[in-house]
């Protein structure tokens, strides 16, 4: 579904991303771990379109998406919850949802998926007026997954959404994931949290300061005495 | 019964809200623009004196009313604001920032200049297009384009408001200004929003153009200079980036200006505007309705 070939990012003038290859099948979860600088954002933000590859290719559903600007992305069925969730903080929990559904103009649709949304997250449904700043750190997390579906993604890119929640929150926001890639979307997952992301992905990449270092089936990479070593504490 | 100073407060309160309404519609555009590309738009203030000349030859060479008139200055502002956007400021847009700002003062003089070559540096005389007609309650006296300038006004507010809150684009702007990338992950095509704000913002300032045409009958091609200056210190006063801010920052603008002319002398009238710039800055720089938000990293 997704082919990452030999790309290469640069922040200026620091190489950031070193030749990445990767793939992601249609209906898996596939996560990139790694430590803090690795490079792991810096990926899909490239898939996104808000970094440009100095060199390699991207294909989706076979067509090069390489250089695509991002609000081009999201039309092609590409949806990502950035890292520290980047809610409209300013605007209500409703208007939110309605700004993921930006590029859609079926307003019946959107509001069948608002609706998907509110079973899914019943703590939004709760607070649908309210703001979005006013949120808990789970519930900004839980609106900015709702958010990125509603542009109704075949891929969703998902980047640390256990980032600075507590453990019983980061269990209920995976099952989450589990379910949301259960129900048809192919998912992309960054962690750091590499226990609680290689529990329920297929495939891993193991990512280091901008090169793909491992690569292979989650459960066998949580095996490794490698991965167990420099990422599960032992 | 004399001239009390309560009547003198109320008459100088009714001429300060008009005057202020002009400053508020031109604070806006300021305002929008910086909430969404963080630029002070320094030829905001030209793009008012060009409505004002749009609908002075629409009004004269075409021979169109006041309500068709307003449309087209409004229209045609739009079209100038989203161009100067396009050609001068776009392809800044990841340039240090003082370059943009210089750019900006760049296209405010040659706004100004070119159109001293255009239409001649010679003030013309705005036709009046209503009957004036003075009311007066005891001795307090408003005249019918006082009554327009504020009915106007709140009708453009109104409209805005609407349009930032309720319409699609204005909450794809709100989203812009709130976190740019963010808003282009959800598929927002932020150029044009951008061009949108420059269109909005325009057409304001052309309708405020218009109407100080019509309220002091001359308009030349560096009128724009001091309302622009003034409705930036509005906007700055009530919160750049905020609307409502803008909007009280105006009001209130307005109303000091006319009470330091009534009560002291009009000679003070621009030095208390730009006293309350750095009283402002010194004491609340966030502004009235501004909020103290860090710096995004």
């Amino acid at each position: 579904m997704l082919k990452i070939e030999n790309i290469d990012v640069y922040y200026g003038a620091i190489h950031a991303l070193k030749g990445i290859s990767a793939e992601v099948n249609e209906g898996e979860i596939v996560t990139l771990i790694g430590a803090n600088g690795a490079g792991k954002s810096t990926i899909l933000r490239t898939i996104s379109g808000l970094l440009k590859p100095k060199a390699g290719q991207i294909n989706f559903e076979g067509k090069s998406i390489a250089g695509v600007v991002a609000q081009d992305i999201v039309k092609l069925g590409i949806s990502q919850v950035p890292e520290g969730r980047r809610v409209f903080a300013n605007m209500s929990v409703l208007e939110n949802l309605e700004l993921g559904a930006y590029i859609r103009n079926d307003k019946k649709g959107i509001q069948e998926d608002m609706e998907n949304v509110f079973v899914k997250f019943p703590r939004l449904a709760e607070r649908r007026s309210q703001l979005a700043g006013t949120l808990s750190g789970g519930e900004q997390q839980m609106l900015a997954m709702g958010r990125a579906l509603m542009s109704r993604p075949r891929l969703l890119l998902l980047d640390e959404p256990s980032m600075g929640l507590a453990p019983l929150l980061v269990k209920e926001i995976f099952s989450i994931i589990k379910e949301i890639n259960a129900s048809g979307t192919t998912v992309l997952l960054v962690e750091q949290n590499a226990h609680m992301a290689l529990s329920i992905a297929h495939r891993a990449y193991v990512l280091e300061t901008g090169r793909i270092t491992l690569s292979g089936d989650a459960k066998e990479l949580a095996a490794s005495e490698e991965i167990r070593k420099a990422y599960l504490g032992g | 019964m004399d001239f009390s100073i309560t009547q003198q407060f109320l008459q100088q309160l009714i001429n300060g809200i008009s005057l202020g309404s002009i400053y508020a519609l031109i604070a806006l555009g300021y305002t929008m623009v910086y909430g969404i590309i963080k630029l002070i738009n320094f030829a905001h203030g030209d793009i008012y004196m060009v409505g004002a000349y749009v609908a002075f030859f629409a009004t004269t060479t075409l021979k169109l009313s006041f309500f068709p008139a307003l449309i087209v200055s409004m229209v045609v502002a739009a079209i100038v604001g989203m161009t100067i956007e396009r050609l001068a400021y776009r392809p800044l847009r990841k340039a240090p920032r003082i370059a943009i700002l210089i750019t900006a003062i760049g296209v405010s003089l040659l706004l100004e200049y070119g159109g001293m070559l255009l239409v001649t540096p010679q003030p013309r005389t705005f036709p009046a297009l209503f009957e004036s007609q003075v009311y007066t309650f005891g001795n307090i006296v408003v005249n019918s384009q006082q009554v327009i300038i504020l009915a106007i006004s709140v009708v453009l507010m109104v409209i805005l408001t609407f349009v930032v809150q309720r319409t699609k684009i204005g909450k794809a702007m709100r989203a812009v200004s709130f976190d740019t990338d963010a808003a282009r992950l959800m598929g927002i095509d932020v150029d044009r929003v951008i061009s949108m704000t420059f269109a909005i913002g325009s057409a304001l300032a052309a309708a405020a153009g218009m109407l100080v045409g019509v309220y002091y009958n001359s308009i030349d091609p560096l009128m724009g200079i001091m309302p622009g200056l003034k409705a930036f210190v509005a906007a700055v006063l009530g919160g750049i980036g905020v609307i409502p801010g803008a909007m009280l920052g105006g009001i209130i603008m307005g109303v000091i200006e006319a009470m330091v002319s009534g009560f002291i002398s009009s000679t003070f009238r621009d030095a208390a505007a730009f006293a309350i710039l750095i009283i402002i800055l010194l004491f609340k720089p966030s502004g009235l309705l501004g909020k103290n938000v860090r710096e995004k990293v």
